[in-house]
C-alpha cells in the first residue's frame, strides 16, 4: 500500500467521519442561528437514535429493516426534541447560557437513563446484507484502498439529508418562515408569524437528524450511553467554526474538522490530533471570529 | 447589609475551624477536600456571576495546579537519580527536562499558582481580543478540557496516564499520612479559603467589580463609555484559573491522588453545578454550594450510585429554571421579602438587559 493509498484511505474516513459531524452539526447550528440556544443535550439525540435503530432492527427483520430504523430514529429523535424544547429550552428564552446548562442536566438524565435500561456496554447494529463488503481499487497509485460500502452509504445518507433540508429552507413554508424569524424575528412576529413554533419545528427537525447521525453511527460503532457525549464537543467546534445558521458554512466546517483530525491522524496520535484541531479552531478565530460564512447585519448585538 | 455581612463571614468561618474538635475523622477529612473545591467554586462566581464568562474548562486550571504540585511530591519521595514508578513501568530512562524543575518547592508552589493563570490568562486573550464570546467560549472551554483530559491520559511517560499521580509522602519535609498533619492541612485549607474570599470581596468592591458588572450586562454599552473590556475579562478569568489552580493543589493534597478523570469535561460541569446551587453572585452562597452538593453526591452515591447522576441532571434544571440565584436567591427571598418588595431574587441579574435589545436598531 502506498504512501498515496494511506492518504487517500484517511481522506475518505475523514469525509466519512465529516458526514457524522455534518448531521450532529446541523440541528445545532439551526436552533443556535434561530433561537441563540445551544443544546447540550443534543448528543443524546445521536445516542437515542442509535438505540432506537438497534431496537428496531431486533424486533424487524428483512433486508430494509434498517431503512425502516432510519424512519423510527428520526421521529423519535423529533419527539424527544420537541419535549425538550417544550418543557426546558422555552422557559429559558434569551438566557442561553442558562439554556446550556439546563440542557445538560437533560444530557445527564437521558445519558443515566440510556444505562439503566441498555446497561454501560455497547448495543450493535448488524449492518444488513447489502452494506456487507467494500470497493476494493487494484490499479493506479490508488492501489489497496479500500472503501467499505457502510461509510459511502452513511456519505450519501448524509449529502441527502444536507439536500433535503436545504430544499427544506429554500423552498417550503416552513423554510420560509424560518428565514424570516431568522432575518428579524420581531418583524416576522409583527406579521403573524408564530414564531415560537417556527422554534420548536427547527428545533424538532435539528434533534431529528441528529437523530439520523446516531444511526449511520450505529452501522460503524456500537451504541453505548456516552456515545453522544464524544462527538458533540467536535460538533461544537464545527458549529463555532462553520458560522450561525448558515447551511453551507456549517458543511464546510464539518468537512475542514473531518478532514483535520483524519489527516492529523497520520501523523500523530488520536489525542495529539484532538489538541492540534483545538489549537487549529483558536487560531482559525484570530480571523474570522465569526465563522466561515458571515451573516452580515449592522446590527451591533446579534439578538 | 454590610454591618451584618462581616461578622457573620467570620461566624461562618470560625464554626468551620472548630470543625477538628467536633466531627469525626472522616467527615473532616470530606469537610477538607470540599473546602479546597470551594476555593475554585469562589473563582467561578467572580467569572461568571460576575464577569459573565461561562466556563466549562476549569477543570483545565484545576489539574494544571493539581499535576504541578502533585509531580513534586512524586519528585520529593525518591532519591537521588531514581525514576518515579510509572516512568520505569512505560521504558523511559531519564526524568524529562520539565519534570526536573519541580524538584524545587517553591518553584512548584509557584507553578500551582502561576501556570493555571497564564494558560486561563491567554486562553481568555486569544478568545476576547476578537470579540468572541458568550456560548462560543462556553464551548471552546469544554473542548479544551476534553482535550486536556485525553491528551493527560494519552501521555502515559510523562503524566502516569489514566491512573495519575499517586503515592505521595512528604512535602516540605513533612509526613503527609500523620493524623495531626491531616488536621493541620484542614487548617492551612481553611485559611486560604479565607484568604481567597478576602480577596475577592475586595476584588468585587473596587471600580474593577463594578466595571466587570457593567460589562456582564451590556459589553457594548462599556464600550461605549470608553472602556476596552478585554483586558478586564482576561484579569477575572486569570484570577479564577488562579484560584482553581490553588484548589486543585490542596485538593491533591487531601486526596492524595490525582488523575484525569478528576479534571475531564464531566468534573468541569459539575463545578459550575455547585456554584449555580449555591448561587453564582455570592461568594458564601458558592462554598455553601459547593459543601451541599460534593456532601449530597457522597451520601447518595454510596446509598444508591445509579440515582446520583439523574439527581444532578434534575438539581441542574430545576436550579436554573426556576432559582437562577440559587440557594443565595432564596435566602434572600426569606430574609429580605419586607425591606425591598417590589423586586423578586428570582430575577436574574441581567434580566433587564436582555429585555433591551429592542432600542440596538438594525439598519438595512
Amino acid at each position: 500500500m502506498g504512501e498515496s493509498a494511506v492518504i487517500a484511505g484517511q481522506v475518505f474516513n475523514g469525509i466519512s467521519v465529516a458526514s457524522i459531524l455534518l448531521l450532529a452539526a446541523l440541528g445545532l447550528a439551526l436552533s443556535f442561528g434561530l433561537m441563540d440556544v445551544i443544546n447540550m443535550a443534543h448528543g443524546e439525540m445521536l445516542m437515542v437514535g442509535g438505540y432506537l435503530s438497534y431496537l428496531t432492527c431486533k424486533f424487524v427483520h428483512g433486508p430494509f429493516a434498517f431503512l425502516f430504523a432510519l424512519v423510527v430514529a428520526f421521529v423519535g429523535a423529533c419527539v424527544l426534541g420537541a419535549l425538550v424544547e417544550v418543557s426546558v429550552v422555552r422557559s429559558l428564552y434569551g438566557r442561553p447560557l442558562d439554556t446550556l446548562l439546563a440542557t445538560w442536566g437533560v444530557s445527564l438524565i437521558l445519558q443515566q437513563g440510556a444505562r439503566s435500561i441498555f446497561g454501560a456496554i455497547g448495543d450493535e447494529v448488524t449492518a444488513p446484507q447489502w452494506l456487507n463488503g467494500s470497493i476494493a481499487l487494484h490499479h493506479g497509485f490508488l492501489s489497496g484502498v479500500n472503501l467499505p460500502y457502510v461509510r459511502i452509504f452513511i456519505i450519501l445518507l448524509a449529502a441527502v439529508v444536507l439536500v433535503g433540508v436545504a430544499v427544506f429552507i429554500a423552498r417550503s413554508r416552513w423554510g420560509m418562515l424560518l428565514r424570516a424569524v431568522h432575518q428579524d424575528r420581531e418583524m416576522a412576529e409583527a406579521l403573524g408569524v408564530n414564531t415560537r413554533m417556527v422554534d420548536l419545528v427547527v428545533f424538532a427537525l435539528g434533534t431529528g437528524v441528529a437523530g439520523l447521525a446516531g444511526s449511520a453511527l450505529a452501522l460503524i460503532a456500537p451504541v453505548t450511553p456516552t456515545v453522544g457525549q464524544s462527538y458533540i464537543v467536535y460538533a461544537f467546534l464545527v458549529v463555532i467554526v462553520g458560522g450561525l445558521g448558515s447551511v453551507l458554512g456549517i458543511t464546510l466546517a464539518a468537512l475542514l474538522i473531518g478532514l483535520f483530525s483524519a489527516g492529523a491522524q497520520i501523523f500523530t496520535s488520536v489525542s495529539l490530533a484532538d489538541v492540534f484541531l483545538l489549537l487549529m479552531v483558536v487560531a482559525f478565530i484570530q480571523f474570522r471570529p465569526k465563522g466561515i460564512i458571515v451573516r452580515r447585519s449592522r446590527a451591533i448585538e446579534e439578538t | 447589609m454590610r454591618a451584618i455581612k462581616g461578622p457573620a463571614y467570620l461566624g461562618i468561618f470560625v464554626i468551620l475551624g472548630l470543625a477538628p474538635y467536633y466531627l469525626s475523622a472522616y467527615n473532616l477529612s470530606l469537610l477538607g477536600r470540599f473546602l479546597a473545591l470551594s476555593i475554585l467554586a469562589v473563582g467561578l462566581v467572580l467569572v461568571w456571576g460576575w464577569g459573565g464568562i461561562l466556563s466549562l474548562g476549569q477543570g483545565v486550571f484545576f489539574g494544571l495546579g493539581a499535576y504541578a504540585l502533585a509531580i513534586h511530591l512524586k519528585l520529593a519521595g525518591l532519591g537521588r537519580g531514581e525514576l518515579p514508578d510509572f516512568m520505569q513501568w512505560s521504558g523511559m530512562d531519564h526524568l524529562p527536562w520539565w519534570w526536573q524543575c519541580f524538584h524545587s518547592a517553591a518553584f512548584s508552589l509557584a507553578a500551582v499558582i502561576v501556570v493555571p493563570m497564564l494558560a486561563a490568562a491567554g486562553l481568555a486573550w486569544l478568545v476576547f481580543h476578537r470579540r468572541v464570546g458568550g456560548v462560543y467560549f462556553a464551548l471552546i472551554t469544554q473542548a479544551l478540557v476534553l482535550a486536556f483530559a485525553t491528551l493527560l491520559v494519552s501521555e502515559q511517560p510523562y503524566t502516569g496516564g489514566f491512573n495519575g499521580l499517586t503515592d505521595f509522602s512528604t512535602l516540605l519535609g513533612v509526613t503527609l499520612t500523620d493524623p495531626k498533619v491531616q488536621r493541620g492541612l484542614y487548617w492551612v485549607t481553611l485559611a486560604v479559603l479565607a484568604l481567597a474570599f478576602a480577596i475577592s470581596v475586595w476584588v468585587l468592591d473596587t471600580n474593577f467589580g463594578k466595571l466587570l458588572l457593567a460589562i456582564r450586562d451590556g459589553e457594548n454599552r462599556v464600550r461605549f463609555l470608553g472602556y476596552n473590556p478585554v483586558p478586564y475579562k482576561v484579569a477575572v478569568f486569570a484570577l479564577g484559573g488562579a484560584l482553581a489552580g490553588v484548589a486543585g493543589a490542596l485538593f491533591t493534597l487531601h486526596v492524595g491522588v490525582i488523575s484525569p478523570a478528576m479534571v475531564g469535561v464531566v468534573p468541569s460541569i459539575e463545578m459550575v453545578v455547585w456554584v449555580a446551587v449555591g448561587g453564582r453572585e455570592s461568594l458564601i452562597g458558592a462554598v455553601a454550594g459547593t459543601l451541599l452538593v460534593n456532601f449530597g453526591k457522597d451520601w447518595v452515591s454510596s446509598a444508591m450510585p445509579e440515582v446520583w447522576l439523574f439527581a444532578m441532571g434534575l438539581l441542574f434544571i430545576i436550579v436554573v429554571a426556576v432559582l437562577p440565584q440559587g440557594l443565595s436567591g432564596l435566602a434572600s427571598l426569606l430574609f429580605r421579602r419586607g425591606r425591598r418588595a417590589g423586586t423578586s431574587p428570582f430575577l436574574i441579574g441581567n434580566e433587564e438587559a436582555v429585555a433591551v435589545p429592542q432600542t440596538t436598531e438594525k439598519l438595512p
